[in-house]
């Protein structure tokens, strides 16, 4: 069978500092018609921009600069825009990563659905509006025959997801391009998307085109998976293959990062004093309770994982910690002693005494202080350094976190790349000495290999300095890799805490069997199992709704 | 009639070229992407400018003097004002040279990266600032000295009723305008600048502490922000000048500093608006709850973490404010209660010399007086405006 999108020596330029740099470097991608092709690397390997490219399409500021994208006998890259107007959508549709920001909030979601068959003249409106309940329901959203005459800000993420699938389905096209579409997604959500992208794109026999960061995710999709690594194929093979003998170094790397994992920690001695305790703490936001007698301990030189889904209240938990939302009840206690409830009424060394990683690296760096500014305020405001011996500091900091200090005192946050800013994150929290650092969730956000290595650089410091993490994370690898007490959060509820050991083997309360069960895994036959083992509606939110 | 027809028949001939031309383009590139995907609009614009282009070249070549003798006054004002426009291309195609080569690396860098509208907007703002601060210097006479010759005409031809001795003429009362104009620029222009740095030096600091502080003292500001604006600020102005007029008097304080106090409240709304409006978006970010919760201040909050990242907004509104001020400050004097003769003013000046825009017809070099000064507020105007624009495009890291 001859290829529905053939890919030849693809090369992409981006316009910046008044020069074209090479995107991608001559990649071909060969699909047939019902293939899915799973595309992984890390970010800026160039996936995003292939997948566009797929399409004829280039972000503002890119250009195409060699190769041709032939769909159906088309090339894109040369066809006029009336051409290229008459194929998206109808005959190539894309599903980007965050539906929430891709719908328009002003109209419904229906109205979204039939915009493409009646404008493409495929379909008229009422029959379109049929087929779109109808693929709603192939999706398996709940009400699907009035989930469509909601606004999208009335659903969920993982249901506007799927949604925004059935969009793309509504011309039956015969390409659609998935851009990371379950990244935003917590696991149990995920699961569902994947379950129904999958079917769908089986059902009609579309085929596709999956980008994702996420091995796990891309075995359990795709037929055959193409690895980039900075706009240069590294190596392309069928799944099973490519996941149980990988050729390539690079690939082999990031096969072993999920291997990664800190050796267990001997028991807390009984009697010991934790460093934080939270104690039974109620808090609110407004009038509606949103944490409910939440406890837990953490002690010196250990890490307690908070695990749970968004809006289970890990990050709520922290705010309590660090005295931004003072608890309604309840206390927090520090070395025994319990701290004022608001940050403002806690002393210097208190507030030194207890630091925070955050999440977005972008937003918890000032954009307008270079890295020796941003380190060597901490350093000054809480150590009274000044001059050559806060310079010093600031060096010493630097190395700690691996970063060549001469190279990098002087640069802008904006000059570095996002495991870079989450270092200059832990650097920032080192510099006043603290006993105790929050992070939160300051992985999710990277590509795994860096991700690793940001996890290996905080284990060694807690090694180093003895320092205590509180580890607030929805990932269960990132968990396994470094958690040595573990606290599973459901709707501001503590479900279920205890040490790893015993988090990880059965039984477990049925929640925590859900969110690990969940969890992707490398076998391709993966997702089959779970959906033959547990049915399609025992899983993800159906399943959570059910408890 | 007819005019209403020749018009019609012009357009008909610019939207039939537009055609012409991208079809004759799709033929003779072989259909490049450019003329490929021209939409008509497009098209029709390229035509009209080329229209434009040669209309403007047969306009400046036409004759000074129609055949029956009278001055043809369109033409001599178009062509000082396109020589006007090569002259400042090439003096800021000049200055971006002169600065690529002399200064420090880093100066000489920003003169490489730097479009010819921010080297025009330097140039002249760095003339107004020399001719502002050495004015006494400058000028040829005082600004309040009465001459011999009262309404010598502009460009020292003595043919035309002009004077060598005063190349920009005099006004009614024989005050030499180019020592006005030079002297305008100190009182209107420092004036200004000293009344937006104070508006944006009140507003500011307002605007964000309310921004970070919220609360009630948000609630309060904001309000009584809002009974401020919601009266027009001209005649608002107008009002507080007028009472100031007798308190001046009363307290021997001269009405320029009532004047630049007034004016900096009343614009200082409008800075405490965008500055809290700014700053509600940077107070969510979380380097400032990292900030906040290392225990600093309100001071290092406002200055250290939060201006930073709102100077490039308030930059460009410094640009619009000034413009304003000015305009303000030209009004008020056009009015009569803004600065007090003798100082010279450029809007009192427009004021006074405006009666000369009438022998424009006939006699071009008398008419130019009052738009001497009127030109001097909008080049300034506009090259404030130009500088701002490239501050902001450089500072928000917009590429292309």
């Amino acid at each position: 069978m001859s290829n529905l999108l053939t890919i030849r020596g693809l090369k992409i330029e981006g316009r910046s500092d008044e020069t074209w740099n090479p995107i991608i470097n001559g990649v071909d991608l060969n699909l047939k018609k019902g293939e899915v092709l799973g595309l992984i690397g890390e970010s800026g390997a160039g996936k995003s921009t292939i997948g566009l490219a797929a399409m004829g399409y280039t972000r503002d500021g890119v250009r195409i600069s060699e190769g041709t994208v032939e769909f159906d006998g088309i090339d894109l890259v040369r066809a006029s825009a009336a051409v290229k107007r008459g194929l998206l959508g109808k005959r190539i549709a894309y599903v980007a990563q965050s539906a929430a920001a891709s719908f328009n909030p002003a109209h419904k979601l229906i109205d979204q659905h039939t915009e493409a068959p009646v404008q493409h003249g495929v379909d008229n409106r009422a029959s379109s509006v049929e087929d779109g309940i109808e693929l709603y329901r192939k999706l398996r959203l709940p009400n699907p025959d009035e989930i469509g005459f909601r606004y999208p800000h009335q659903v969920s993420g993982g249901q506007l997801q799927r949604a925004m699938t059935a969009m793309a389905m509504s011309c039956r096209p015969d390409l659609i391009i998935f851009d990371e579409p379950t990244t935003a997604l917590d696991v149990t959500t995920q699961i569902e998307v994947l379950a129904s992208i999958r079917e769908i794109v089986e059902e009609f026999d579309t085929a596709a085109i999956y980008i994702t960061h996420d091995l796990a995710v891309v075995a359990q999709m795709a037929d055959t998976i193409k690895v980039l690594l900075r706009g240069d194929e590294v190596e392309e093979a069928d799944t099973r293959t490519m996941l149980s003998s990988p050729k390539e170094d690079y690939t082999k790397s990031l096969w072993a990062v999920r291997a990664f994992e800190r050796p267990a920690k001997p028991a807390v001695s009984t009697g010991a004093v934790p460093v934080v305790s939270v104690r039974n703490v109620t808090a609110a936001y407004g009038t509606t309770d949103v944490l409910h007698d939440v406890s837990f301990d953490m002690h010196a030189g250990r890490t307690v994982a908070v695990v749970g889904e968004s809006g289970s209240g890990k990050s709520t938990t922290a705010r309590c910690i660090t005295g931004l939302l003072p608890p309604r009840i309840g206390e927090i206690a520090f070395d025994g002693e319990v701290l004022p409830a608001d940050y403002r009424k806690r002393s210097k060394d208190q507030l030194r005494q207890a630091q925070m990683i955050y999440q977005m690296a972008d937003t918890a760096l000032n954009p307008r202080k270079t890295i020796g500014q941003i380190i060597g305020r901490p350093v000054q405001f809480y150590g009274g350094l000044t001059g050559s011996a806060r310079r010093a500091r600031v060096n010493e900091l630097l190395e700690q976190i691996e970063l060549e200090p001469s190279q990098y005192f002087n640069r802008l946050p904006s000059e570095l790349s996002g495991g870079q800013k989450q270092r200059i994150g832990i650097a920032r929290a080192l510099a006043a000495e603290p006993k105790f650092i929050i992070c939160d969730e300051v992985t999710s956000a990277l590509d795994q290999l860096v991700a690793e290595g940001i996890l290996r650089l905080l284990g060694e410091l807690q090694d180093k300095l003895g320092l205590s993490y509180m580890f607030i994370t929805h990932d269960l690898a990132t968990v396994k890799a470094i958690a040595d007490e573990v606290v599973v959060m459901k709707d501001g509820k503590v479900i279920e805490q205890g040490p790893k050991l015993d988090m990880f083997t059965p039984p477990h309360h049925a929640y925590t069997d859900l969110l690990l069960s969940s969890v992707p895994e490398m076998d391709p036959d993966w997702l089959t199992n779970l959906l033959q083992e547990r049915g399609v509606d025992n899983i993800g939110d159906a399943a959570v709704d059910k408890m | 009639m007819s005019s209403l027809l020749t018009m019609a028949i012009i357009l008909a001939v610019l939207l039939g070229g537009a055609y012409v031309f991208r079809f004759a383009g799709q033929k003779i590139t072989n259909n490049a992407p450019m003329f490929r995907d021209m939409g008509y609009g497009v098209a029709f614009g390229y035509v009209l400018a080329a229209a434009l282009l040669i209309w403007a070249v047969w306009y400046y070549l036409q004759p000074l003097e129609t055949d029956a003798g009278m001055k043809n006054a369109g033409v001599q004002f178009f062509r000082w004002a396109v020589q006007g426009f090569i002259i400042a291309a090439i003096a800021a195609f000049l200055f971006r040279l002169f600065g690529q080569f002399v200064g420090t690396a880093g100066t000489r860098k920003l003169f490489r990266s730097m479009p010819l509208t921010a080297s025009f907007g330097i140039l002249v703002i760095l003339l107004y600032a020399i001719v502002a601060i050495f004015a006494g210097a400058i000028a040829p006479y005082g600004q309040a000295e009465i001459l011999g010759a009262a309404n010598v005409t502009a460009g020292g031809d003595p043919a035309l009723g002009g004077n060598p001795e005063y190349p920009l003429g005099t006004d009614q009362i024989g005050r030499d305008i180019l020592s006005r104009l030079i002297y305008g620029a100190q009182n209107t222009v420092g004036i200004a600048f000293v009344t937006t740095c104070l508006a944006f030096f009140i507003g500011g600091s307002l605007g964000f502490l309310a921004a970070t502080l919220q609360g009630w003292l948000d609630q309060l500001l904001s309000r009584s922000v809002d009974v401020l604006m919601a009266i027009p600020s001209l005649i608002f102005a107008l009002l507080l000048m007028t009472i100031a007029s007798v308190w001046a008097v009363e307290l021997g304080v001269p009405l320029t500093i009532f004047m630049v106090l007034i004016i900096a409240v009343i614009d200082s709304t409008r800075v405490y608006r965008l500055a809290r409006a700014v700053g509600l978006n940077i107070v969510v970010m979380d380097y400032i709850e990292a900030a906040k919760l290392r225990g600093e201040g309100l001071g290092y909050l406002v200055f250290k973490e939060i201006l930073p990242n709102a100077m490039a907004p308030l930059l460009a509104e410094f640009g619009l404010r000034f413009c304003f001020v000015f305009l303000t400050i030209a009004a008020l004097s056009f009015l009569g209660v803004g600065i007090q003769p003798p100082l010279a003013d450029w809007g009192t000046m427009v004021r006074d010399l405006a009666p000369f825009i009438n022998f424009a017809a006939f006699a071009p070099t008398a008419a130019v007086t009052p738009l001497l000064a009127a030109g001097a507020i909008a080049l300034l105007t506009v090259a404030v405006n130009f500088v701002v624009d490239w501050m902001l495009h450089k500072s928000s890291g917009l590429k292309e």
